[in-house]
């Protein structure tokens, strides 16, 4: 029970810090705020049985992705935005998305599969064993070949004579 | 790879035929990769000595082959056991068993296999063997040209393609090697290709061969569509199952043979492709005698041959070769009586005697159209070196009018050249007798008489040029100018070995009865052992006698008589001065109807109109829609992404909502 | 033991995902809309490891440790050029960026 109702306080935690992500104007207090967004949402996988998605999610994204962007921030020395925003462009953009999330939310409503099995969890061990598998390997070897071209551009990217 | 190493346990000799293949691939690879270096480093000499080295070690391991082969399947004249290599390397179904296999789309699978057998037993002993000559030959004669690593490259290559023509187990490998002899003819005809004369003949035989390809490639395609096979062997199996042809009821060996057959004619330079052969002499002379006399042209004889279970089948397409072959051989043999260039008398001597070839398979005596081949390997080879050697002498002067009494100043060249003109003409105990007089032969037997006539007359003429040839050269007084004849000199010993040693094959070669020793691979045995009528050999050796006396009568005894001659059947010479019209006739086709068609149909209406105007149209098409809907493109990148959204929206609304 | 409902963990996703594009819309710095689209990714991470709980089945969360191996990639050249674009044009302004059209 107590799980239900932790679930329901992050999922808030995670609107709540959204929310101030999307509307805040100052770049820093945005990403501030994504830092409690991921760690909200690394609860909710740890809560939906998958530990390990929840440490990397903490480990990676708020940890080094979100060092990154205030890396940057503090390095550009990015000021609060002085202009306000497009208003056209939001307000078509505000009634798209909300078309857009009353459909799929419509249809989600309507569906009725997810009966999740009881005592489910997604172990690091089976995880590994899964990602080293025959299936995975190759694909798994090849992320580290995407990161490392990933480097090698953001290197050559920051340089000063670009 | 499997399979050579598993095959090797049982077999080690199963290695040898692809040795004897990729020998020279190797010495093209190493010729291309440092032929640079060695060029910078001024060592042009050693490309010489790799592809020597190459094209030796491939003749050796094919003696080596052949004698073990020949030995170990006890050959005898009924030679069943010579599919030696057949079973172990060849046969598709061990191929498709152990994966090697070349192409494989769908139901079309071909398998990379080698065929030795009796036939191409011969065939690699003939390029290997005088290939090896030629290339000695080669040291001395480009020893000057600054292009000779490209030369020895290229004649590697050819060395390569034209083994694998030879030894390919199926057809389409063997058009690999059939098109790869044409590439290296067409590199080597050009090799000097700054001269324009020399890159237009290149262009020319390219040309003219890819007509004659064409039916081969649609010959193969038939054979696939009719028997659902390209294996060579399985072909001659497929042919004995397959009913007999007569002239009215022509099926489908018939096309098959016809087809295969254009392809034969435009390798083989035989009427109405002959065109490109006499042109070809361009090239350096050993790649005259290599490729022009020794080798690549007669692979046509060598395709019918292989063939020949099919041909026997087809009685029009056994016609069809069989006169092609004698209008060939009498046509080519007139004009060879009037020309004046050394090398275009050898060229025109060629294309008759490669019609004289084709006369044999087409009565029926495909060995003996082998015979003839092989022994004209020899003699045309020793021909064309020894007039290369006459060139050398002379310092590049090919026009016979201006040589003469050359045989005091280069002895060996004279003593040889004067063994293969006896051997052409059909003297006794020399190589030439022995496989025309069976040609002859068998024309009587078979009671093909007209042939048997044309075959003789020919015989007569190709004797007279010959020595025409030889007199004009040799004989008399020198007549070019004198700075020349200060300057004439004997060839190096690199170029005198391999005229030596043609010069004694030409007697051994006439020895060695292709007849029997092919005869299992061209299934028929009905062709040995014919009796010769008691008047047949001294009318043979008569008409050499006949043609030599001619000839010396009127170049030596009366030397006016040939411009009399002339003049008195003015037409005649005319006409075999303009070699009977056939460039003429394919200019002026060229010229006025391909020519004019392609300016006022293809190109004032076909495409300057309709394919301008689609491809245009398309473009102002693309233009003003461009123009009319650019101003969606504003570059606001979030504009964009509203778009994409709407999209989505539209789309999932559409998944949701649809009836 | 009450099980959390899946649907609305699905439904959670869904708002993320709404929060994140309403964002890009909203917000003219470059850096704030690519943040948004990180709310994006997680959105779709959450939609895949809510699946993966559904079917216990872990190829979802595969799929999401994958997503986040991009997600870090894109990250760092993202950022690279963020500064690129700040020391050429010397502006995060996402509208100034205008050259891609006609």
């Amino acid at each position: 029970m107590i799980d239900v109702i932790l679930f329901y306080v992050f999922a808030a935690f995670t609107l709540v810090s959204a929310l101030v992500v999307a509307g805040q104007r100052n770049p820093t207090y945005s990403a501030f705020s994504l830092i409690v967004t991921f760690c909200s949402l690394s609860a909710i996988y740890g809560l939906l049985g998958s530990p390990f998605i929840a440490a990397l999610q903490v480990i990676v994204y708020a940890g080094a992705i979100m060092v990154l962007f205030l890396f940057v921030l503090m390095l550009l020395n990015v000021k609060e935005e002085s202009e306000a925003p497009r208003k056209a462009l939001a307000g078509a953009g505000g009634v798209l998305v909300l078309l857009f999330v009353v459909q799929v939310a419509s249809a989600l409503l309507k569906a009725d599969v997810f009966h999740a099995p009881p005592g489910y969890e997604a172990s690091t061990v089976g995880m590994a064993q899964l990602l080293f598998s025959s299936r995975f390997l190759y694909v798994f070897e090849a992320t580290s070949i995407l990161i490392l071209s990933a480097l090698v551009g953001a290197v050559v990217l920051a340089k000063k004579d670009l | 790879m499997s399979q050579i190493l598993l095959r090797l346990s049982e077999n080690p000799l199963a290695i040898v035929p692809w040795l004897i293949l990729l020998l020279p691939l190797a010495g093209f690879t190493v010729l291309c990769l440092f032929g640079d270096a060695m060029k910078r480093d001024k060592e042009e000499n050693g490309a010489g000595y790799i592809a020597c080295a190459t094209i030796l070690g491939s003749f050796a391991l094919a003696v080596f082959v052949v004698t073990r082969l020949f030995a170990s399947a006890g050959v005898g004249p009924h030679g069943e056991g010579l599919r030696f290599f057949q079973p172990s390397l060849g046969r598709p179904d061990d191929a498709l068993s152990t994966g090697l296999l070349w192409i494989d789309a769908g139901g079309f699978q071909i398998p990379f296999s080698l065929l030795l057998d009796p036939l191409s037993a011969v065939m690699i002993l003939t390029i290997t063997g005088v290939g090896s000559l030629i290339h000695i030959y080669s040291l001395g004669y480009m020893s000057h040209d600054p292009e000779r690593v490209r030369y020895f490259s290229y004649l590697n290559l050819f060395s390569f393609f034209m083994l694998l023509l030879v030894l390919g187990g199926n057809l389409p490998l063997l058009f690999v090697g059939w098109e790869g002899v044409g590439l290296c003819s067409y590199l080597l005809i050009g090799f000097w290709f700054k001269k324009k004369s020399a890159s237009d003949a290149g262009k020319k035989a390219f040309i003219v061969n890819r007509i004659g390809d064409a039916g081969l490639i649609l010959g193969m395609a038939l054979a696939w569509h009719a028997f659902g096979t390209l294996d060579l062997f399985e072909l001659a199996e497929i042919a004995k199952n397959l009913p007999y042809e007569p002239v009215g009821q022509a099926g489908i060996a018939t096309a098959l043979c016809l087809l295969l057959f254009v392809g034969a004619c435009g390798k083989s330079a035989q009427i109405p492709l002959h065109v490109w052969l006499p042109d070809a002499m361009e090239g350096p002379t050993p790649v005259s005698a290599l490729i022009h006399a020794a080798t690549m042209v007669t692979a046509g004889v060598y395709l019918v041959a292989r063939l020949a279970p099919l041909y026997r089948l087809s009685e029009g397409a056994m016609l069809t070769v069989a006169w092609i072959g004698a209008a060939t051989a009498v046509m080519a043999a007139t004009v060879a009586l009037v020309q004046t260039d050394i090398k275009k008398v050898l060229a025109y001597s060629t294309v008759s005697q490669l019609g004289y070839m084709f006369l044999a398979c087409g009565i029926g005596a495909f060995g003996v159209g082998v015979f003839h081949l092989f022994t004209h390997a020899f003699f045309k080879a020793l021909l064309f070196l020894g007039s290369g050697s006459v060139i050398h002498a002379m310092s590049g002067e090919q026009d016979m009018r201006k040589m003469g009494g050359l045989r005091s100043k280069i002895p060996w060249t004279f003593a040889t050249f004067t063994i293969g003109t006896a051997a052409i003409a059909g003297v006794p105990f020399l190589a030439g007798l022995y496989s025309k007089d069976e040609i002859l032969l068998n024309a009587v037997v078979r009671e093909r008489l007209p042939l048997f006539a044309i075959g003789l007359f020919t015989a007569v003429l190709t004797a007279f040029y010959m020595s025409r040839a030889l007199f004009m050269t040799f004989f008399g007084h020198f007549r070019g100018d004198h700075e020349a004849e200060h300057h004439v000199h004997e060839s190096p010993w690199s170029m005198l070995f391999p005229l030596v040693a043609l010069a004694i094959g030409c007697f051994v070669v006439g020895q060695i009865h292709i007849p029997e020793i092919v005869h299992f691979a061209v299934r028929s045995p009905d062709e040995l052992h014919s009796q010769h009528p008691v008047w047949f050999t001294p009318v043979v050796i008569a008409s050499a006698l006949v043609g030599i006396l001619g000839a010396f009568y009127f170049y030596i005894v009366y030397t006016a008589g040939p411009a009399k001659v002339a003049a008195a059947f003015k037409p005649l010479h005319r006409l075999f001065e303009e070699k009977w019209g056939f460039d003429l006739a394919y200019n002026a086709f060229a010229s006025k109807v391909v020519v004019a068609g392609s300016t006022s149909v293809l190109w004032k209406v076909v495409d300057a109109r309709m394919i301008d105007g689609l491809v245009n149209g398309s473009g102002a098409l693309a233009a003003s829609l461009g123009q009319s809907t650019r101003s969606l493109q504003r570059g606001f990148a979030r504009a964009y992404a509203l778009v994409t959204l709407g999209g989505a929206v539209a789309l999932i609304g559409y998944l949701l909502w649809r009836p | 033991m009450t099980a959390i409902p899946l649907q609305h963990a699905l439904i959670l996703s869904l708002l993320l995902f709404g929060i994140g594009v309403l964002g890009v819309f909203l917000r003219r710095n470059v850096i704030t809309v690519f943040m948004c689209i990180e709310l994006m990714l997680n959105a779709v991470n959450l939609a895949f490891v809510t699946f993966s709980r559904a079917l216990g089945a872990f190829d979802g969360q595969i799929l999401v440790f994958f997503v986040m191996t991009v997600a870090a990639a894109e990250a760092a050249v993202g950022l690279a050029i963020v500064i690129a674009m700040q020391r050429h044009r010397d502006s995060l302004d996402l509208d100034s960026f205008n050259l891609l059209k006609w």
